[in-house]
């Protein structure tokens, strides 16, 4: 197991210049994300058309695998439905927690470079808060935490 | 404890290749690398002697203790007994009556709040803590104050993470019920000059309970010299088992306080009209104790000993000058905590590279450091961080070690700044 399998090139790139990353200040919904482990603290903006997710954004801090895995989420339900953002976050979960089911990597498009966290079990949590913040904003929970 | 290798060089300084020897663990290799274990505040690596001593006991004398008149049972209370009176010689309390066995720091400090605190605080009363402790020295505060209606009050600290003494004095009221202070920061290192603290609230009849888990492992400790009236350490900070710790309290203090537990060996009679408590320290010590814990404690003790502290503190003093000088060649690095007096403790963030990171690529490179807020989340609200690294040496710490710590520090910034 190398580090480069943790931080591909994707993820240093998306941590440095993290995408979406601002308020939506008229946002339909909104949820707070903690992991008291490592002190990351996200916040998950969404801005509904129907059932549809229009704008999608986050704003707070965290370690590099927080911050890229939030941005590339961002990226990856910005357009689609909830129904499509929720398949999404069962399918992150299954590859970030579970070596032995196959995940179609290339199905996910540049989320698969989160692939290699799951090799490194205390960063998994960085790497799902998102979708856990984006799961209770949709479902109306105000705050996660990861522990 | 007979002396079977010299661990001091000619020179009085401490033999490290010798000491690392006694330290099993230092030899395993993490990643195909060899460990350079810097995470010695979270918890200390245990020596030979420590882990002998326990196998030894369960292999010829363990038995329940306090109970049997048969030898096991017979032998076991020696040992367990002549563990607290190690303990007792260690930190210089005037009688084992002093010493009570528990679980850690945490629990010491939960049992001043619920046996010296619980019964007798009320609305109105105060406790005052700093803004540096530990969460073992807030929550169970705060539990008291929930139970009682009691307040706690916040001595602040400056920038460089020095206890403010002027606004901790201004704090002191009458209504001032207990002092709880750390001796020792483990998110920060900065050692507090109790005395002065002490003499103030002494002067003012409050008594003093200090948070010594990271000050026992490192300095010599003579609670009498200090004057205080509680003190709480944990055996897995200084060479010792994890399980195991020790609350020393003033005699005269433990015996008004009621027991916090009730069960086996905390009684002298019971009836179900009248049950009578025992004695110090078995008051505080009910059912059976973690009796293999006590024996490495007290072969952590003699271990610990055998170097001496005054030549453990300045082995590890000249660590965190190297470390100091070092870490700060490294571009974006910034100190979190810079008091004039360091116990060997290094807290620091880099630009752009967040601590979880951190100690992630560091491990790769077999570098065992904290990353996270050390259970001490008021420090890094007060710095405005979520987190830091941390580095914490001990004795068997080398500065080749050191300078592994640096070259892993450069390599993230590589990767990530
Ligand atoms: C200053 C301080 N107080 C209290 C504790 C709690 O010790 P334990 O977890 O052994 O009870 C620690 C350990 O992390 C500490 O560093």
């Amino acid at each position: 197991m190398d580090l480069k399998d943790l931080y591909r090139d994707v993820i240093v790139d998306h941590n440095r210049h993290p995408r979406n990353f601002r308020e939506i200040p008229d946002a339909d919904r909104r949820a707070d994300g903690f992991n008291p482990l490592c002190g990351d603290k996200l916040t998950v903006f969404v801005k509904l058309d129907g059932d549809r997710i229009s704008d999608v954004s986050f704003n707070g801090s965290g370690c590099a695998i927080s911050v890229a895995s939030a941005s590339l989420l961002t990226e990856s339900v910005m357009g689609k439905t909830i129904a499509e953002a929720e398949g999404l976050f069962s399918q992150m979960h299954q590859l970030l927690t579970r070596d032995d089911v196959d995940i179609d990597v290339s199905s996910l498009g540049k989320l698969g470079a989160l692939s290699g966290v799951r090799e490194f079990p205390a960063r998994v949590k960085c790497a799902s808060l998102c979708w856990h913040t984006l799961d209770a904003a949709l479902h109306q929970q105000d705050q996660v935490s990861t522990e | 404890m007979n002396a079977v290798h010299v661990l001091v060089s000619d020179s009085g300084a401490l033999d490290v290749d010798a000491i690392r020897r006694d330290f099993p663990v230092l030899e395993r290799k993490v990643r195909g690398l060899p460990l350079s274990y810097l995470d010695n505040a979270a918890s200390s690596q245990r020596p030979r002697a420590v882990i002998d001593a326990m196998s030894h006991y369960y292999e010829n004398s363990h038995a329940n203790v306090h109970r049997g008149v048969h030898t096991l049972s017979q032998e076991a209370t020696d040992l367990f007994e002549g563990a607290r009176e190690k303990v007792r010689r260690f930190v210089n309390a005037r009688s084992t009556r002093e010493v009570i066995f528990v679980r850690g720091t945490t629990e010491a400090i939960n049992l001043v709040a619920q046996s010296y605190g619980r019964p007798t605080f009320g609305p109105g009363d105060e406790i005052l803590v700093s803004w540096l402790e530990h969460h073992a020295n807030i929550v169970p505060w705060q539990m008291l104050c929930q139970q009682t209606g009691a307040t706690l009050k916040v001595a602040p600290i400056t920038q460089s993470g020095e206890v403010d003494f002027d606004a901790f004095a201004a704090l002191l009221s009458p209504r001032t019920r207990l002092v709880a202070l750390a001796h020792v920061s483990n998110a920060l290192g900065t050692v507090i000059p109790v005395h002065r603290f002490i003499a103030a609230a002494r002067a003012r009849g409050v008594p003093v309970l200090l948070d010594g888990a990271q000050a026992v492992p490192h300095m010599k400790v003579d609670v009498q010299e200090l004057d205080c009236d509680f003190y709480a350490f944990s055996g897995h900070k200084m060479c010792g088992p994890t399980g195991i710790g020790v609350l020393y309290g003033r005699e005269s203090l433990l015996n008004a306080m009621p027991p916090w537990q009730g069960g086996g060996d905390m009684i002298l009679a019971v009836s179900f009209e009248k049950t009578v408590y025992n004695g110090l320290p078995y008051k505080f010590e009910a059912g059976t104790p973690d009796i293999a814990g006590a024996i490495g404690l007290g072969a952590a003790i003699d271990y610990l000993e055998s170097l001496g502290m005054e030549r453990i503190a300045a082995a590890e003093h000249a660590l965190l000058v190297y470390a100091n000088e070092r870490l700060a060649t490294v571009p974006g690095l910034r100190f979190v905590g810079t008091a004039p007096e360091k116990a060997a403790v290094v807290s620091f963030t880099i630009d752009k590279v967040h601590p979880h990171d951190l100690g992630t690529i560091l491990d790769h490179e077999g570098v065992a450091i904290r990353t996270g807020h050390h259970c001490a989340m008021p420090v890094m609200e007060f710095y405005g961080l979520p987190a830091t690294a941390r580095a914490s040496f001990a004795f068997y710490n080398t500065r080749a070690e050191i300078d592994r710590l640096v070259e892993a520090l450069h390599t993230a910034r590589e990767m990530l700044g």
